[in-house]
């Protein structure tokens, strides 16, 4: 076990580096810079290696096209502002069934905003974000493990679906420097035929996204549309903590369920039995396993970053099964766990042993 | 355990080291860590921190609310952060440029003159070494031969010279409060 101290961004441009990527093309902004300066130091000693730092986010997604296109385990990364310009080339990415990786570590928005951590993307990042019927894996790290963890599988569920892959952070977690063990990458499986590498001899090969003919493209879509359902039976995942005897499950992602977390560890202290519910995969949504879990707790209290996104996924999954609130904080206000945990509290009347109305 | 220490100075005092540091040499002791720089818009001479975390448990926040210590390098982190200090904390300042009194009396306070102990051996950049001394000293959260391997793995591609400056800016800083004492 080799255990080395680094910062959260560049855990990713590492994790993506030993899952093979060898393109990676960005454009610089906080609080992601550290993945573009650690992947041009990096790939260049990587044989085959390509570092662009390209003209704009629009650019930098187009090239990654060429390069998933031509073959190339590729990546790119942004921020909140960047990655909205960069949903041109993920719609056509989804199309055209082309693998990547897409980094976004979030921060204060809409607009530009401001360059603290934030939840505000969830929507933008589960319903797809660029125009088009179509949906992306994403993956909420948060931990420094998980960042490794989850970009390696980032890149191996990319090839397999054929499909864009996000990793949806924020600027804590990229910024955060924790202690991370790099797990041995798996071979990477990619059928020579999706590669565009010349023809020979053989058929033209065309990788397009165009397709003028309405019931052709409505074909595409509901091919689209079958991969997405089997994305959605096989691939979620999600993390419980502490909810065996729970009364009352939070549920929260990323740098929020860190929060919850330590929320959570002061409840049980003074009695309170608290737990978390806490999606690894933001799409696909673990909704069957949160439903399950609602068959047995009545109280669910949501908390995100944001004025309220994910929540919609949890009423979705919970279908009035149980009570659910809603804890906020957006802008780029990072809470601490003794706000939350006094949140819980006054929801939570631990001398009746009821929960209050939510 | 659950120790939560912030470090803040001038941008260029080597506040971010003595987190980075922290932070190795905790780990190398088997503890979990968590290591958070205030970044942005920061400029040189402008205000820098950073917040370590050491916990032999799962850490769940990286921000610290109360921390148990702070360290100041300089006036002005004096004045933002000593507030926020957990009563019966330990606040470390340099003595050597902080020229006015903390308001908090029911903190342990260390007064160190790391500026002017690091301009005698000879180095002023290691002002941030013997503040680390003193520190480690008052909260043994790491063993200082962990700490100082920790700190040559960290300038490994440094010169000799520099890491043995910062060997002997060290130990000054672990016995200036022994003397004190």
């Amino acid at each position: 076990m080799n255990k080395v101290l680094m910062q959260g961004n560049k855990i990713i441009g590492e994790a993506a580096i030993r899952a093979g990527c060898r393109f990676y093309a960005g454009y610089p902004i906080t609080p992601q810079n550290e993945i573009p300066e650690y992947m041009s130091e990096r790939l260049r000693q990587e044989e085959g290696g390509v570092f662009v730092q390209s003209e704009s986010e629009v650019a930098a997604i187009h090239m990654v096209i060429g390069a998933s296109a031509a073959g190339a385990r590729a990546m790119t990364s942004s921020s909140s502002p960047g990655i909205s310009l960069k949903q041109e080339g993920i719609s056509s990415m989804a199309a055209c069934e082309l693998p990547a990786v897409i980094v976004n570590m979030m921060r204060g928005g809409p607009g530009l905003g401001n360059i603290s951590p934030s939840q505000g993307d969830y929507f933008q990042a589960t319903r797809g974000g660029g125009h088009g019927d179509y949906r992306i894996i994403v993956l909420g790290p948060d931990s420094a493990q998980e960042l490794a963890d989850l970009t390696m599988d980032a890149f191996d569920l990319a090839d397999q679906y054929r499909t864009p892959v996000m990793i949806l952070a924020d600027g804590m977690m990229g910024q955060m420097m924790e202690p991370v063990v790099f797990k041995t990458p798996k071979p990477r499986v990619y059928p020579e035929s999706f590669i565009m590498k010349g023809a020979g001899a053989g058929k033209s090969k065309i990788i397009r996204g165009l397709i003028l003919d309405p019931l052709d493209m409505e074909e595409h879509n509901w091919t689209l549309d079958r991969k997405y359902q089997v994305i959605a039976q096989k691939e979620t995942r999600h993390e419980l903590y502490n909810t065996d005897d729970a009364e009352l499950i939070l549920v929260a992602y990323g740098t929020g369920a860190r929060i919850a977390k330590g929320a959570i560890k002061r409840l049980r202290e003074s009695g309170l039995r608290v737990g978390l519910f806490r999606p690894i995969t933001l799409w696909p949504f673990p909704t069957n396993e949160l439903r399950d879990l609602a068959k047995k707790v009545e109280n669910f209290l949501v908390f995100e970053m944001s004025t309220g996104q994910m929540v919609e996924d949890v009423r979705l999954a919970i279908q009035g099964r149980a009570r659910i609130g809603f804890h906020g904080r957006p802008g780029g206000v990072v809470p601490t766990p003794v706000e939350l945990a006094n949140v819980v509290m006054r929801k939570y009347d631990s001398k009746a042993g009821i929960i209050d109305h939510f | 355990m659950m120790v939560k220490t912030i470090f803040s100075g001038f941008g260029g005092q080597g506040v971010l080291m003595m987190g980075y540091a922290l932070a190795h040499g905790a780990m190398s002791a088997g503890y979990n860590v968590t290591f958070l720089p205030a970044y942005g818009a920061e400029v040189r001479g402008g205000t820098a921190n950073c917040t370590v975390a050491v916990s032999d448990d799962e850490i769940a926040s990286p921000i610290a609310s109360k921390p148990d210590n702070i360290v100041v390098l300089n006036t002005p982190s004096l004045s933002t952060f000593q507030n926020r200090l957990a009563p019966g904390g330990a606040l470390f300042l340099n003595s050597s440029i902080i020229d006015v009194e903390p308001s908090r009396h029911d903190v342990r306070i260390f007064k160190i003159p790391s500026s002017e102990m690091a301009e005698k051996l000879g180095n002023p950049r290691t002002a941030n070494t013997v503040m680390m001394g003193a520190f480690l000293k008052i909260t043994g959260l790491v063993p200082p031969d962990i700490f100082l391997s920790s700190m040559e793995t960290i300038m490994g591609s440094k010169k000799k010279s520099v890491i043995e400056i910062n060997h002997k800016a060290f130990e000054a800083g672990h016995e200036f409060l022994k003397i004190a004492e």
